[in-house]
């Protein structure tokens, strides 16, 4: 009883207080959805060959997992519990063929270089898991940020790895030719002096390495993320 | 009063509501946005023909102008449709294999090719006749096959001689970004370019792609893309399966 009154005299949160600027941070960093909650590793080993597909991949993610997490938090209080996780995944399919539907009749060139990636973000893991780790329990604002901060914090991991594999694999970022041009009879850079891009930079097991590198280094500098046996 | 959440109930009417209303919205949304969508394919099936033709890179050919320099460059009037012997159809053939009345362009390919109840000899052939930046007649071949994930397909162009490759352009739906997908790349392109379909006593020289870097020198050999394979070969039997069909109506045209 006393609660509830004491409830009322509260005043409202302020829309960027501390703890929702928290949850906008934190996945960026020590809370990573990918390097720490080891969630969404099976799409970051598939398009991590190309930063430009990295950073569509991000943008898509972002998207879905901002809307996706509003709408279920404003649909927890009538969701039956015993169907919640069909609910969520009628909501990323939904959501991800509105999104595939309107760029292929607005950004019909974007829609071609997603292709099947677009399909990939239902099975994404980091939507299914915000969806059910927090945007049940949470008010849709909180909820809002929290998909910020996680589908930033997955596009910002996807972009980092796809640096390393894009320059040391095809020699160029976001389609530029960095380090010259190996075609034959048209070699410049790099390339005239006997450089090689690393092929195996391009197949998947070198962007679980460098997530595996990520991690290590992330945990390394800060000793608190290392889990105690 | 309040409603009891985990009653069987509220489950199934929660259930039936929310995939009725998720329903309607894709419903309208995919009935609306079908005008666009169509259109867009179109000016991409325009888009490919011509960047087979020319560099439409260079020629800053894209969506926006891709209509006006389609008709420019390609003659709708003169694209026929062949059957799988190389013959000159009067019309399409539709799905049971009968001819009835159709235009080159609007012939779908791709459909057909994926079609299990079309028979394989009743596929369609289009052949498309333009100009290239020149003013010299070339042929403009579409072709389809199966790449490592899904369909691919390309558009080669053939000169005047009906012979030589002019140019190329390659598509696929789905191909793994930096290997099979670089088929669309100029560098595969470019290895097409200059090889001939026919021996001298016209008979079809099937293409093989390569991966000994062969390609550049040898003739009827095009180098490969590094850890795409299947991609690679895919394209290889798509480019030998289509290519034969026309070469037959080449052959005819020339011994008339």
């Amino acid at each position: 009883m006393s609660e509830g009154i004491e409830n009322k005299k509260v005043p409202r949160e302020p829309l960027f207080s501390k703890k929702n600027k928290k949850l906008v941070t934190e996945p960026l960093a020590d809370n990573n959805p990918v390097t720490i909650q080891v969630l969404g590793i099976c799409s970051a080993l598939a398009i991590t060959v190309q930063v430009e597909q990295g950073v569509v991949m991000g943008g898509a993610v972002l998207f879905v997992l901002v809307l996706g997490n509003l709408i279920i938090s404003l649909l927890r209080n009538l969701i039956p519990s015993r169907i919640r996780i069909i609910v969520q995944l009628v909501v990323v399919a939904a959501l991800v063929i509105i999104v595939n539907e309107v760029l292929k009749a607005f950004l019909p060139d974007v829609s071609e270089k997603l292709s099947v990636f677009v399909g990939l973000i239902i099975t994404n893991c980091i939507i299914m898991g915000r969806f059910e780790a927090f945007a049940m329990a949470n008010k849709p604002w909180p909820s809002i940020m929290d998909g910020i901060g996680n589908g930033l914090g997955y596009a910002g991991l996807l972009i980092l790895v796809a640096v390393f594999r894009e320059l040391f694999g095809s020699g160029s970022l976001y389609g530029v030719k960095l380090l010259g041009s190996n075609i034959p009879g048209e070699e410049w850079g790099l390339y005239t002096m006997g450089y090689v891009n690393n092929n195996m930079m391009i197949l998947p097991p070198m962007a679980l390495i460098i997530v595996g590198i990520i991690i290590w280094v992330q945990r390394s500098r800060n000793k608190s993320l290392i889990e105690e046996h | 009063m309040a409603i009891n959440k985990d009653s069987n109930g509220y489950t199934f009417t929660f259930a039936i509501t929310l995939v009725v209303t998720v329903g309607t919205i894709l419903a309208l949304l995919a009935a609306g946005l079908k005008d666009r969508q169509d259109r867009n394919e179109e000016v991409k099936k325009q888009l490919d023909i011509l960047s087979a033709i020319l560099d439409v890179d260079k020629k800053k050919i894209d969506r926006s102008n891709a209509e006006e320099n389609f008709k420019k460059f390609v003659d709708l009037d003169k694209a026929i449709v062949l059957n799988n012997k190389g013959e000159v159809l009067e019309g399409i053939y539709d799905i049971k294999g009968n001819v009835v009345e159709g235009k080159a362009f609007d012939v779908d390919i791709r459909k057909e090719f994926k079609d299990k109840k079309r028979n394989a000899e009743h596929r369609n052939y289009p052949l498309f006749l333009g100009e290239d930046e020149k003013g010299k007649t070339v042929y403009v071949m579409p072709l389809i096959g199966n790449g490592l994930w899904g369909p691919i397909w390309g558009n080669i162009c053939l000169g005047a001689d009906m012979n030589t490759i002019k140019g190329a352009s390659f598509g696929h739906k789905g191909e793994t970004p930096g290997l099979g997908a670089e088929i669309t790349q100029n560098f595969f392109i470019n290895g097409w370019v200059g090889e001939k379909i026919t021996t001298e006593d016209y008979s079809f020289a099937p293409f093989k792609v390569v991966k000994d870097n062969s390609g550049a020198t040898a003739d009827s050999k095009v180098d490969g893309i590094t850890g795409g394979t299947i991609t690679s070969k895919g394209v290889e039997e798509m480019a030998n399966r289509c290519l034969e069909v026309y070469v037959s109506y080449f052959n005819n045209l020339k011994t008339k």
